[in-house]
């Protein structure tokens, strides 16, 4: 095992570009069930937005492949110039010798890769809606919501009471913070959906941002676009590479022409418009599939935000 | 922000007085079937896509050569997920080649490639022999600035007009659609083998026979992984591809034993390399060019930090030129 060096990064110079970076740990926590890993990156910190996600190598017995985490908070002061934290379940070989990291540990990781959430041109109130681990990302979102100005509320789920993450920082993010438990043991008793309605309702939602188990976000999407609320969500999809290159972490996307395709959630992704993921496809063998002429003027529809510009 | 990598200078070399050479006289230049590349490390198909990705981390035309995802005649939308499990040092895969099909290519990546001043290995793909065909020759009309300077033909596609029979398995199969392909192409042609056969030199022979000027040796190895808990497949198509390096020593062997049995065949070695010395691995083997697949997933400059490793390496080894490793093997018995 070779030891690694903190502070060697490589990349191009453009801010829209991700790099690899050697970063020293400045921090593992407990974080309820979960674990939260904070690291010197002061290139990663200064590019990264709410959203994206970043690529770590781990050594575990014979594993190959890097894991992606959502970029759970950034800080681009602190030592070395930025700090970046992703939060984390040790349910693998990977996750479990991640959290065996102290700080002066030095991790290999590649990023911000991948979108972000599209932040709102108009004054609106926002509803952040997480589900387990998944919520990691929209604290970061919230602080940028809130530094534009914007309300912000949350709604956060989880199985059981001890699997919601960050009650406290929820609450100190957001204008008022909605828990569910599937069992009732803390918050409302059901799934973030069941008190989607009332939130919407007396917050006046404008717009909804979520992540979470893909169930989940599926179940959002569909009463959104029913409610007539544009919604952003941010998927996790087993990946390889992380970087567009395998074309292993592909999710079915309804094009404007309505037609669907194969996009990967690394690169496409992992934000994607909630209204055009056709969930109900993804099971399916597309076969012959349209070119995606359409995809790039899609993207650039995205980053500008023109989908969420809902109303208070 | 640049690789870290060490160049040697002479002043250096002749303060440690032990041999070796200053880097700046390293060539790395290899001939790879007629084609001429500045040096011997090249992108595997399907580990690339077409460039654009790799390029916001470094200036992929630094690569000997970009051999791009395969195309094919008409878009696929690929399998279902899951088309990934991770094993053992490697990793199954099973994507179902989705690529936008050869139109759409020629016009939107390959003008990419060509204004980069790429040199391009196009992987092609197809169902049918006259699948392959088309593609040959979608390519060399859309093409005549020759930014595509030979074309890899990916022959582990099932052939529907053969019971579905993965060409590459068939010494008669492949040679057909070489032989097609060869008919379209003005640039080299490579066959690309599996080792999921009983005498791969025996399908070498016959896609070189056949008219291909050179081979890339191996695709990914048929494997399968199970749940355990569900009894379901890892993958939707229950059967993927292995790669990484888990299958670099079956990759070498490859090279090798094909290289012993037609020794003025040129051959891209692929399967598994990721450091320098697997590099050179497959040179001596019998490789005069090395694609890098899976690493790329895990090391996303790992091209290009091969690209200035080997030259360290043979410039501390006082090798002037890479063509000298090509080959290059000796046995217990010399």
């Amino acid at each position: 095992m070779t030891t690694l060096r903190a502070g060697t990064v490589w990349g191009r110079p453009e801010a829209d570009t991700p790099v690899q970076a050697t970063c020293e740990v400045l921090a593992r926590r407990r974080n309820g069930p979960y674990w939260t890993l904070a690291f010197a990156a002061r290139e990663i910190a200064e590019r990264a937005r709410p959203g994206q996600f970043v690529q770590i190598a781990v050594r575990g017995q014979s594993t190959l492949l890097r894991r992606p985490f959502s970029i759970a908070n950034v800080s681009r002061q602190g030592p070395g110039g930025g700090t970046v934290e992703v939060v984390f379940d040790a349910h693998g070989p990977g996750t479990e010798w991640l959290a065996s990291l102290g700080a002066h540990d030095v991790i290999d990781v590649v990023g911000p890769l991948g979108t972000s959430f599209p932040l709102p041109q108009r004054k609106v109130n926002a509803l952040l809606v997480g589900g387990g681990y998944g919520t990691a990302p929209l604290f970061y979102l919230a602080e940028q919501l809130t530094k534009k100005g914007l309300r912000v509320d949350m709604i956060v789920g989880a199985a059981t009471g001890d699997r919601l993450l960050g009650t406290i920082e929820a609450k100190r993010l957001s204008a008022s913070v909605t828990f569910t438990t599937d069992d009732g043991s803390y918050g409302e008793r059901g799934r973030v959906t069941d008190v989607l309605d009332e939130v919407v309702r007396s917050t006046r939602t404008g717009v909804v941002y979520a992540c979470g188990p893909n169930p989940m976000l599926n179940a959002l999407s569909a009463r959104c676009v029913e409610l007539g609320l544009p919604i952003q969500v941010a998927v996790e999809e087993r990946m390889a590479c992380g970087i567009g290159v395998c074309f292993t972490c592909v999710l079915p996307i309804r094009g404007r022409d309505d037609r669907v395709r194969m996009q990967r959630s690394c690169i496409d992704g992992p934000v994607f418009n909630g209204a055009k993921i056709a969930w109900d496809v993804s099971r399916y063998d597309l076969g012959a599939s349209p070119p995606d002429d359409q995809l790039a003027s899609e993207r650039v529809a995205s980053a500008a935000a023109d989908d969420v510009s809902g109303t208070p | 922000m640049s690789s870290d990598v060490r160049r040697i200078t002479a002043e250096e070399l002749r303060a440690t007085g032990q041999g070796g050479m200053p880097e700046d006289e390293i060539d790395l230049s290899v001939d790879l079937a007629g084609i001429r590349l500045d040096n011997p490390i090249a992108s595997a198909s399907g580990c690339f896509a077409s460039g654009t990705e790799m390029d916001r981390f470094y200036d992929v035309t630094e690569l000997g050569a970009i051999v791009v995802k395969s195309i094919t005649r008409e878009p696929r939308g690929g399998l279902p997920t899951p088309r990934m499990s991770e094993t053992p040092a490697g990793m199954l895969n099973a994507i179902g080649l989705q690529n936008p099909g050869v139109a759409y290519w020629t016009s939107n990546d390959l003008p990419w490639l060509r204004e980069r001043g790429a040199s391009v290995i196009a992987s092609i793909a197809g169902r049918t022999v006259e699948d392959y065909r088309h593609v040959a020759r979608a390519l060399r009309e859309a093409d005549p600035a020759g930014t595509i300077v030979g074309l890899e033909v990916n022959l582990s596609c099932p052939n529907v007009e053969d019971r579905g029979l993965v060409f590459a398995c068939s010494p008669t199969d492949s040679a057909e659609v070489i032989a097609a392909v060869a008919e379209e192409a003005e640039v080299p042609v490579l066959g690309k083998l599996t080792s999921d056969v009983t005498d791969i030199v025996a399908v070498a022979g016959a896609v070189v026979d056949a008219g291909a000027q050179g081979l890339t040796l191996i695709n990914t190895l048929l494997g399968m992984a199970i749940d355990p808990d569900t009894g379901r497949p890892e993958l939707y198509n229950t059967y993927g591809g292995l790669s990484g390096p888990a299958i670099r020593p079956v990759a070498v062997r490859n090279v090798h034993q094909v290289h012993r049995a037609l020794p003025e065949v040129p051959i891209l070695g692929c399967g598994g390399a990721r450091s320098v010395t697997d590099v050179v691995q497959f040179l001596r083997a019998g490789a005069s060019a090395v694609s890098v697949g899976t690493s790329t997933f895990v090391d996303p400059f790992v091209g290009q930090r091969l690209i200035a490793e080997l030259r360290t390496w043979l410039a501390e080894r006082g090798i002037g030129s890479v063509r000298e490793l090509i080959g290059a093997t000796s046995s217990w018995t010399d």
